[in-house]
This record gives C-alpha cells, structure tokens and sequence, in this order.
C-alpha cells in the first residue's frame, strides 16, 4: 500500500465518519440527556432526506429545501416528545423502546403512503457537482468535502453551546437531576420537548445534507439506527465528545476493513464496538 | 399463441398415472374462483417491485377478461416484507390457509428459496416473478416451479463476451457479499475469463453497506480496463452516483440492467455511458413492447419495468397453463396442467421466449447503454440464451 | 418468583387445554383454514418458547439481550448441518450436540457482555448477534444468504422403532404444545430454587446481591446460558418446521421482535412474554387480511399498549386476577 493510498483512504474514513457523527449526535444527545432510547431517530433521518426531496420538486436550491425541511421535523419531533414520549419518562428503558419501535412501524408506513416504495436521488447542487483531481484516476467530489466542513462545524458548535451556554448548562443539569432543574424554575417539560425535537432536527438535517450522495427509499432509517447506536455506545452513552470520537473510530474502522479485510469487513464494526466495550464497559467516554 | 408440444404431456401423463393417482376430471367446482396467492414485498425496500409485479400480472389477466381459463380470478396478496426468516411460514400461510391454486413471488431469492422449499414439500404451482436465486431452476428444480424472470447468472454472463469485444483484458468486479452477488459476478466471470479475460480483483461489500468510498478508491489504484458492478434498487442508484464523481468515469462500467433500471432518474448524468446487459430493456423498439408499454401506463399510472413485464409475463403463463387445462385445477388435470406451461411460448415485451427443461426463460439478452439520460438498446448480447441449469435433475 | 393467583393459574391451564384440544376440533371451527392455523400455532408456540427464554434474560435477571435470535438461528443451522443430505438425522443424536454448542456459544457471548451492562450490554449483544449473522450470510457453510433446507426431519426413534413423525403435521404441533408448556414449568421451577431467586434478586439489586455475597456475575452467566440454550432449541423446533434455515433468523430484527413480545407480554412473568408471542403475530396477521398497510394499526397498537398497560399484557392479567393492585412478578 503505497502513502498515498493509505492517506485517501484516511480521507474517506474521516469523511464517513464525520458524517455519522451528525446523524448519532442527536441520539446521543436524546439519550445522555432525557435518558429515552429513542429507536426512531432513524426515522428521522429519513424524514429529513424524503421532505428535501419532496420540497425540492418546488424549489430550486438545495440549501432552500434543507432549511425548508428542518423546521417541519423539529415539529414532529416536539409533538412526538409533547403526545407520547413524554408519558414514560418515569418509566422503564423498554417501555421507550417498544413506544419508538411502533413509532418505526407508523413512519415507514407513513413514508410508503405519502411517497410510495420507488428510489429516488437527489441532484448535487450545481456549484458543488466537481471534483478535485487526487490522482491521475482518482478525484474527491467536493460535495462531500462540503458535508464534512458542515459536520465539523456543526460538532463544535455543539460543544461549545453545551459546554459553555447557559441553555448547555440546563441541558446538563436536566440530565443529571430533573426535579432539581425543575426546582430551579426552569420548565422541565419545555426543555425537554426542545431536545428532543433538536435530536429530530441533527438526524434530518443529516438525511437532508447526504440526500445528494445517497439514495433515498424506504428503509432507509433503518439502516442508519443500527450504525448509529454503534457510534454513540462506543463514544459513551451521551457524550458529544464521545460521539465524535465513535464516529471517526467506526468510519475508520469501516473503510480499512474493506481494504485490508474484505472477508471480515462485515464484523469490522461490530468487532471494534465489541472490543470497545470489553475492554471499556461503559464506552470510551461516559 | 399456445403450443403444446403433444410429447410432453403424454410424458407427464404417464409420470403422473404412474404415481397412482386417478385423475377427477373436474372434481372441484368450475365456477369457483381460481386462487392466485401473490406473495410479494408490499413494505420495506422493495415494496416498488413488488407493486410493479402485481399490477403486471393482473393487467395480463384483465387482457383475457379478467379471468383464467373461463374462470373469475380472486388475488390474495401477502406481504412477504422481505424477510427469509418468514418466507416458509408465509408460503403455508396462503398454501395451507388460502388455499390457492397458484402461488407467485417473490423478489427476495433467500424467501424465494423458502417458497419453493414449501412448493416441493407441498406439490403447490409456484412462479417466480423475479428473484434470480440460481438453485431454483438448477438443483432444486422440480416439474411444479417455474420461473418467468431470469437466473442471476443469465443476464450476467453475456456481457463477459461484450467487455472482451471491446478491448477489455483487466476487469475488478464488485458487488454485495450475498447469493445474487456471487452469482452474478460469477456469470460475468465466467464469460469473461473463458475468452482470455483476466478478473483483477473482485470486490465484496458486506450486505447493504452503500458506503463505496473506500472501493472506489482501491479501484482507481488498480486502474482496469473495466468495472462490472452488480448492486440493485438503492444501492446501485448511489454506486453509480459515487462512481461518476469519484472520477472513475474514464473506466468503462459495466453491469447488469439492475445497475440503471428504475434507478436511472435519480443517478441523472452520472449513468451517462453505462453498459449494462439484461433480458428487457424499457426502450425495447418492437410493437409488443410499445403497446404494453402504453397499457400498463393507462393500468396503473406507472411506467412500465422490467418487473412489470415479468408480472405480465406469470399471468400469461397462468392464461396459457389455465386455458390448456380450460380451468379445471384439480389434481386430475395437473399434469396436463404442467405440461402446457413447460412447452408454453410467451409473447412477452421482451420478445418471445420459451422455458428450458429446467423451467427458466430461454431468452434474449439485450446489450443497451445510457445515452443522454437515456437507456438505448445497442442490440443482443446473446440470443436465446439458457441457463445451464446446473445440479437440476429434470433437465 | 411469587405464586401466580390460583385463579390465573386456572385461566393458563383452561388455555393449554384448549391450544391441547384444538387440533380436534379446529376443523369445525375453521373448516377452511384448520391446516394452516395449526402451522400457525405451532410457529407461535415456538415462537413463544423463544420469548420466554428471553424474559429469563430481560425479565428475571435484567439482561436486555438484542442478540437473543442469533442462539435461535444457531439452533436450526446445527440441525441443517448435522443433517445428513439424503437421510434423516437421528434426533437423539443432532437435538443434543446442537444444544450443547449453542450452550457453549451462548456462555462464550455471555462470559464476555456480562461485564457491561444497562444500553452498552443491549449494543455488546447486538454486536454478537450480528457477527453470527454475517458469519452465515457470508460464509458457504450452509447456503449463505439463500439458507439452507433440511430435506428430512430428524426421526425419532428407539431400537429402530418410530416414535414420533415430526413429518406430521398434528404431531409437531404437540411438540410445540410440549416445549411450550416444558419450558414453561422448567422455568418456574428453576425461578423457585435458590438459584432462581438470586438471578431475580439480581434484577432487582445487583449491588445488594453482591453484598450477600454472591457472584452476580457466575449467575448471571448461567442464567444467560439457559436462555441462549432454550432459544436454541427453540430454533431447532422451527427449523424442523419448514426445513429451511436462512441468517434472517439470526438478525437484530428477529431478536427485536422477540424483545418486542416480551415487553408486550409484560417483563418478568414468564407466562406474559408467551401470551406476547401470541398478541404480536395474531394481531399481525389479522392486520395483514385487512389493509396492504398494515404496518400502521400495528404500530398504533403497540404504542397503545405501552400507554395503557404498564406492565403488559400480562401485568394486565396479574391485576385483575390478584385482589392485591401492586402484584409485581419476578420480584
């Protein structure tokens, strides 16, 4: 393997990752801070991919149907976290899972209804649509480049709004105790209705954001929950550091395992969480 | 329409009085409505082939008055979700349960596989619309299945001949680590290498991972003279997709029809050039294709696929069986039942085409590219080609 | 594990005796469809030995395994592995060696997840569970990802006299009906001996198990092997079905489900995850002969159990038989 083919492929786990970061940022954030195993965050996901298809039959700019889209899921995100989800919260962890394991079943059918079982793609905004020559046969299109420009600003202004705002700082204290919050006079319920329908936005602004470079038809959740709970389980449940960290972890370990190993790469994953949590039983970072 | 070869039904005749079993001519009520068990992928990442299936074979049998052999039709549709785990039980279900004369599907070659487990344990007519799982028509053959569709390495391995013809001598294949998979990158391999080909590198993906990036990257290291992909639905719309802006479209990409079909809108300019070899193509010139085109528009809103076609497809081989046998499913006309959907002669969109011994299509396979948004057809691959049929004892 | 109230106790048996009676006289009730909801029975009966392995694990012992099916689908490939081509395996030989290696691969899986616990032991199991997916699906074995059939059931015979054809449909149906009610009793009785009542205690408070001083972790590995192994044997009856083996049944979706019947049914009765098993596929089924959509009622309805019946189904049953309101089993 000569050095330039190890650093493209460093490239392309980074990338990967830094992608699945966005998309398991809101789980981790559902999970570190209302404690819900939220099993429908790959739903959302979908949401946001399918509503920028959707919105982009009518408007022309990609960038205008993303932003189009995001305050819809946060809508279905707070009304799912107001109607539902809100009744468990003294509950068992399974309980959620079961509520949000139906809630797959509604959306996926609700998908089918509303846009039918056909595959679509969407286009490359125009300015975006070149590459950039790495290689006499290889070239690195600059939309994914952009995606993960987005993705690492978006992770460090996650960090910065948790670690030193003051919406951070009830967003910490909400998870560690919730009746002293309450006690502080700060609407509970609000606050958690607004991170979870912020969980729902990260997971559709991920679809929305990687709608161009993936392909969009039912099911596609799905796929996405598994790899997801992967990344925020090797991070350390709630951890947005830890996310990040997972994420690039899991990008590398999936690209050089289908380089180095092909005929393990469909353990790769697994085999890196599963190593993970045995030597580290509560994550990297909990 | 129909012809029958005489031979074979005394052939099947006698099998079937030396396994004992009077014939009841007639036994079951005529006027009672045939049961067709339509046990396809209504939810879940298929669902669109599944919807396309249905809605071929009943504009089929709409075609002959909504009815097979002078009797009324009653479809039972099951969901089979995709899912193999089920594909037995559910096969039961509408044997067992609905009790219907015919059971067609399904997309998925593992549940396809269950089914035809069912169908050989139980005797039951199977066809198969779609799912390409090669063991079907090969060892599990058996005189009650019949496959309208196409085995996975017949659209394939025409093509191996196309890239050799075209200057090819270094070729990576990839695909999905799974049955299709593999018996598709082996069809392409196999007419490859026969002619001097020479298969670089072939490259699975665990099973639907659709993160290319890093294959893309070992491919355009490896610097072939052509790429042969296999990837269906999703997952071939973001292959090619990827493929085009990592910049590899100086390599030629080949593949088979599932590359584009039904995907080739969303991949916009990145199809441009593709090759891809398959047993139908949409833009098919003949009359026959024009016209069901045309009425499987006005049927079900939809433009017509290569699904679509192998929906029609089962319900002209029911019509034929049904119209030898002039509807009478009892056990008594079964043979004669068989016989006349083995020796049928399809007119199908996709050109006429017979059943091997093995009851899989003999067909043509038709070479096409995509040409300015466009799946043109640039002629056949391979005429009248049969699957060997390896391991089926019938044929 | 508390005494079920005797007039709960009375409701199950009347049903087993009905489920015991039903092939006689399922042909009056449903002249069209007896055959094939005897099939049906006997796949949830199965299925239901599954649920109730897994509520030992979630339940009892607080072990929310997400890999629960891979020990299922283990189950049935051994039988297809050790199945000859073109005979019948002896079921006295193959029923034992598949159980005893799901039996040491569900300790191997147990004794390296049991050290995490909470979401991170769901996502370890989860992890085992899909590598033994993909080491069926990828590997040629026994048919990769198309399966692999069983092309005769196991005999059961002794001195080569046939006891039992599992060909017949009647009787694998009692087969069901048998380990259902086996496994069910087993595991009371397992729940009543000092062993079970630690894995319970576990459950509860691992912490104030320790301090008795017990090795929560020695018991909470054989509780996770008993589990895995009757999943495993599970598997094995419903391999014996259909004869057909395929990953799928080694996937996260069919642990899920299986998760979901036990949370349905109602965590940590033993009774309730079966009487689960029972509520999710007839539910399904009924859905699926109304609507092409029958994903919606069935989600609508799983959200609408969870809402209305804290403990389940069986949480349910337990409050309306029990004069007490705050009846908990497994504690």
């Amino acid at each position: 393997m000569d050095i330039w083919f190890f650093l493209i492929q460093v490239l392309n786990g980074i990338q990967y990752g830094l992608l699945l970061f966005l998309v398991a940022s809101g789980l981790t954030l559902i999970f570190g801070i209302m404690g819900i195993i939220n099993l429908a965050h790959g739903s959302f996901y979908m949401l946001g991919a399918y509503l920028t298809f959707w919105l982009l039959q009518s408007v022309d700019s990609l960038l205008l149907a993303i932003v189009l889209a995001l305050p819809i899921s946060a809508v279905v995100g707070y009304l799912i976290e107001a109607l539902l989800v809100r009744v468990l919260y003294r509950r068992d962890h399974l309980d959620q899972v079961l509520l949000t394991y139906g809630l797959i079943l509604i959306f996926n059918e609700a998908q089918r209804m509303l846009w039918g079982g056909d595959i679509h793609g969407v286009k490359v905004p125009a300015a975006l649509n070149w590459s950039i020559p790495l290689t006499d046969s290889l070239s690195y299109p600059v939309y994914r480049i952009a995606i993960s420009a987005v993705c690492a600003a978006l992770a460090v202004g996650m960090y910065f709004v948790i670690q030193r705002t003051r919406f951070g700082m009830w967003i910490r204290a909400g998870a560690s105790n919730r009746d002293m919050v309450a006690a502080l006079g700060i609407n509970v319920k609000l606050l958690f209705g607004a991170v979870f329908a912020l969980g729902a936005v990260l997971a559709a602004l991920s679809g929305a954001i990687a709608a161009p470079i993936s392909s969009i038809g039912p099911g596609m959740g799905d796929t996405v929950l598994i790899i997801c709970f992967v990344v925020v389980v090797i991070g350390g449940v709630g951890s947005i550091k830890g996310a990040f960290l997972g994420a690039l972890l899991i990008g590398l370990a999936d690209t050089f395992g289908k380089v180095l190993a092909p005929d393990f790469a469909s353990f790769s994953v697994y085999a890196v969480m599963a190593v993970v949590l045995l030597l580290k039983p509560r994550g990297l970072f909990a | 329409m129909t012809r029958i070869s005489r031979r074979s039904v005394l052939q099947a005749g006698a099998a079937f009085a030396a396994a004992g079993l009077v014939p009841t001519r007639f036994a079951i009520g005529q006027t009672a409505k045939v049961r067709v068990g339509l046990m396809l992928p209504y939810s879940g990442t298929y669902a669109a082939l599944g919807e396309a299936i249905t809605s071929g074979l009943k504009m089929a049998v709409n075609a002959r008055g909504g009815k097979l052999g002078g009797r009324e039709v009653e479809y039972i549709l099951l969901d089979d979700e995709s899912n193999p785990g089920k594909g037995p039980e559910n096969a039961s279900k509408l044997i067992a349960g609905d009790k219907v004369d015919f059971l067609v599907g399904t997309v998925h070659s593992g549940v396809a596989m269950g089914m035809a487990k069912v169908a050989t344990d139980t005797g039951a007519m199977l066809i198969i619309p779609n799912a390409g799982v090669g063991a079907a028509t090969g060892p599990l053959c058996a005189p009650n299945i019949f496959r309208t569709s196409f085995s996975n390495w017949q659209p394939a391995y025409p093509m191996g001949k196309v890239a050799w013809d075209r200057g090819m001598k270094n070729v990576v294949t990839i695909s999905w680590k799974y049955g299709a998979g593999e018996e598709q990158l082996g069809g392409f391999e196999e007419g490859f290498t026969q002619l001097g080909g020479k298969i670089v590198k072939r490259i699975m993906l665990p099973f639907p991972n659709e993160e290319f990036q890093a294959n893309l990257t070992e491919i355009a290291s490896l610097k072939p003279d052509g790429v042969f992909a296999f990837f269906a639905g999703s997952g071939a719309l973001k292959f090619v997709k990827d493929y085009a802006a990592a910049g590899l479209k100086s390599i030629p990409l080949m593949g088979t029809g599932f590359l584009t079909d039904g995907v080739l809108a969303g991949q916009g300019a990145a199809a441009e050039g593709v090759l891809t070899t398959l047993h139908y193509a949409d833009a098919l010139d003949t009359p026959e294709n024009k016209k069901f085109r045309a009425e499987f528009k006005a049927f079900s809103g939809k433009e017509a696929d290569v699904y679509a076609v192998q929906g029609y497809d089962s319900g002209q081989l029911l019509a034929i069986g049904m119209d030898a046998v002039k509807g009478d499913t009892a056990a008594g006309s079964r043979a004669a039942l068989i016989a006349a959907m083995a020796a049928a002669e399809i007119r199908s969109p996709r050109g006429a085409f017979t059943l091997s011994k093995a009851h899989n299509p003999v067909q043509d396979i038709y070479l096409r590219q995509v040409k300015n948004g466009q799946e043109i057809v640039l002629g056949v691959a391979h005429k009248a080609l049969a699957d060997p049929a390896k391991g089926c004892k019938s044929a | 594990m508390s005494r079920l109230p005797r007039s709960l106790s009375i409701l199950l048996s009347a049903v087993i005796v009905l489920l015991a009676a039903y092939p006689f006289f399922g042909d009056v009730l449903f002249p069209n469809k007896h055959a094939f909801l005897m099939q049906k029975l006997t796949g949830i009966m199965i299925m239901a030995v599954m649920a109730m392995s897994l509520d030992l694990l979630v339940g009892v012992a607080g072990l929310v395994s997400m890999g629960h099916a891979a020990f299922f689908g283990l189950g049935g490939y051994m039988l297809a592995m050790l199945s000859p081509e073109y005979s019948a395996a002896n079921l006295w030989v193959v029923l034992p060696a598949a159980l005893v290696v799901v039996a040491i691969a569900s300790a191997m899986v147990g004794y390296l997840s049991i050290r995490t616990s909470g979401i991170y032991f769901i996502m370890v199991t989860l992890a085992f569970g899909q590598m033994g997916f993909y080491f069926f699906n990828d590997s040629k074995v026994a048919g990769g990802s198309d399966g692999a059939y069983i092309m005769f059931k196991p005999a059961v015979e002794i001195l080569g006299v046939s006891l039992l054809n599992l060909g017949d449909k009647r009787t694998l149906y009692y087969v069901g009906l048998g380990a259902l009610v086996g496994v069910y009793l087993l595991l009371r009785l397992l729940l009543a001996s000092p062993f079970g009542r630690v894995v319970s205690a576990i459950g509860v408070n691992e912490n104030r198990v320790r301090g008795l001083g017990f090795d929560p972790v020695a018991y909470k590995l054989l509780a996770f092997t008993i589990g895995g192994t009757i999943a495993g044997l599970a598997g094995f009856l419903a391999a014996i079905q259909y004869g057909f083996v395929n990953p799928a049944t080694l996937s996260w979706h069919h642990s899920g489900e299986a998760l979901v019947m036990v949370i349905l049914g109602g965590m940590g009765t033993l009774f309730g995850p079966a009487i689960g098993a029972f509520v999710f596929e007839l539910a399904k089924m009924g859905f699926e002969s109304v609507t092409e959509h029958w994903l919606l009622p069935m989600g609508m309805m799983i959200i609408g159990i969870v809402l209305l019946l804290p403990k389940g189904v069986g949480g349910l049953l337990l409050q309306l038989f029990s004069g007490r309101s705050k009846m908990e089993g497994g504690q």
